[in-house]
């Protein structure tokens, strides 16, 4: 039994919001349901799986009733929470939900203002007591991964910034994207020091918005107006310090999401065109590209380096949009940005100044929570048909 | 600063009293399986790793090196380093560093435990041995 195949990317939808005052977080839900429908060329009433994650207000079932879906016909919901990765995992497992007959035409939601307005609770796990005094942030959490790579296989701040470099560069054409100006790896270092290792510039931006999904049968796929775009392979993981044993900082989940991804799809990272790769923080990217196979593990920092992930210059064009550490991170949470970029360049329809030729393979992959701590990662493989 | 720092009070439950009535003594507790021999942090009734029942209660040494740290330094209460200390005893357990110089913390240093007064239970801190 495989998903491969088996689920089309039919719509999709990105807020062009950064900052949204005068709007609720249920409404930014609405209006990237709204475009990534109309982007399908279905019809909401058509919808009958719905998926998604802690950002929805008061869970699925609230939102499945403000967004006025057809209940008669929703016979499929889904609301995994794996913070940022969730909706990587969301297409994953409305693949699942689609082989197995359960839905058809299934509708992933992502949006949120943490800008303008209140980030949602997460109830605590079991860790409560013998954490929450210790102050773990995303940027400290992430912080204590870059020194632990940095000391086992001499990574540098230099290599660390070649990657908000190639972000940067790719930024500058997108028009919604918040830091559009390009930088360079002297102005990563030049930048204040957050949390040891990492600078202002290692670290992504944080904005309101949001952004949404359409997955589909081949068939209805097929009978829609839009570039095929099918999922080929998927992964997906979880990883913690587990009792304290063997601690290794250095390694994602995503050691295990990958593989498990690459297997389905019969690839291997050589075949990827383009990748979509978290970035929270410039560490996020180098640890998942070395766990997701680009590159042998404490090699990150070379293959990084030099511009390899610019798009028309280097070996591995990566988020071509500026990804989150230059265009967006609505509500902390990148997976479903990461997805969108990688279909907009399966269809062709990313900025021609990034567009990669003939790319009919991309890779999107995510994690959740926090690296340093515990986190969830998930993998997507997609083919353009 | 840590001096000045309010910490929160553990909220504690049955699984982990033992270990909050025992910091009160000034004592640093961790859990060991009897059936695999398998330390662990923080403690757990049914063992991580084996998952026997058969763990119990044991003082750990208190003394450890760094494995790894961040020095977070925009933060409303001042500069704090968060890190993960791996115990003589085996596991590693994420902390703070405190009654020190913060930017002189390395990887691989040797540390030892200091608790610190909550409302309630204090809680354990590291501090170069």
């Amino acid at each position: 039994m495989t998903i491969k195949g088996k689920a089309y990317i039919a719509g999709i939808y990105e807020h062009p919001t950064r900052h949204a005052p005068d709007k609720s977080t249920a409404q930014l839900h609405a209006e990237v349901a709204k475009g990534a429908i109309e982007d399908a060329g279905i019809s909401k009433d058509d919808v009958d799986g719905y998926f998604c994650a802690g950002d929805a207000p008061g869970g699925a079932w609230p939102m499945v009733d403000y967004l006025g879906l057809n209940t008669k016909k929703l016979r499929h919901v889904d609301s995994t929470e794996t913070g940022g990765c969730s909706y990587i995992i969301h297409l994953g497992h409305a693949a699942e939900a689609i082989a197995a007959g359960k839905c058809s035409i299934a509708l992933i939601t992502l949006a949120g203002k943490p800008r303008t307005g209140a980030m949602p609770p997460r109830a605590a796990g079991a860790e409560l007591d013998f954490e929450s005094a210790y102050g773990a942030t995303t940027h400290n959490a992430y912080g204590m991964c870059a020194m632990r790579h940095m000391h086992d296989y001499g990574t540098t701040s230099e290599q660390l910034a070649w990657i908000k470099v190639a972000a940067s560069h790719h930024a500058q054409y997108n028009p919604h994207a918040m830091l559009k100006d390009v930088v360079t790896v002297e102005d990563v270092l030049n930048s204040p020091m957050i949390s040891d290792p990492l600078h202002r510039m290692d670290c992504c931006v944080v904005s309101d918005g949001g952004g949404a999904l359409i997955v589909t049968t081949p068939e209805i796929a097929k009978s829609l107006k839009k570039p095929l775009v099918k999922l080929i392979g998927h992964g997906e993981a979880m990883k913690g310090p587990r009792g304290g044993k063997d601690l290794d900082l250095t390694y994602s989940a995503g050691v295990w999401s990958g593989p498990r991804a690459f297997e389905e799809a019969g690839i291997t990272p050589k075949d990827i065109k383009y990748a979509s790769i978290y970035d929270s923080f410039t560490i996020t990217v180098l640890m998942q590209l070395e766990d997701l196979g680009f590159c042998k593990k404490g090699e990150g920092g070379k293959f990084v380096a030099d511009g390899n992930l610019i798009s028309g210059v280097g070996k591995l064009p990566f988020n071509t949009d500026g990804g989150g550490l230059c265009s967006n991170h609505p509500v902390n949470r990148g997976g479903m940005t990461k997805l969108i970029e990688a279909v907009r360049q399966l269809r062709g329809e990313a900025h021609p100044k990034v567009q990669v030729k003939n790319c009919d393979l991309a890779i999107a992959h995510g994690t959740g929570g926090l690296l340093g701590v515990r986190h969830a990662a998930s993998t997507a493989i997609l083919e353009r048909v | 600063m840590s001096e000045v720092k309010k910490y929160p009070a553990p909220v504690t439950n049955p699984e982990t009293t033992a270990f909050w009535d025992a910091a009160k003594q000034g004592k640093f507790m961790i859990k060991r399986c009897t059936a695999c021999g398998e330390a662990h942090y923080f403690p757990r009734s049914i063992c991580p790793f084996c998952y026997s029942d058969k763990t119990v209660w044991e003082e750990a040494s208190g003394e450890g090196t760094i494995y790894t740290y961040s020095l977070m330094r925009k933060s409303p209460t001042g500069p704090y380093a968060i890190g993960y200390v791996t115990l003589k005893e085996g596991p590693s357990v994420q902390t703070n560093f405190v009654d020190c110089d913060l930017e002189k913390l390395k990887i691989g240093q040797k540390v030892k435990v200091v608790f610190k007064p909550t409302d309630g239970a204090p809680l354990p801190f590291f501090t170069p041995a």
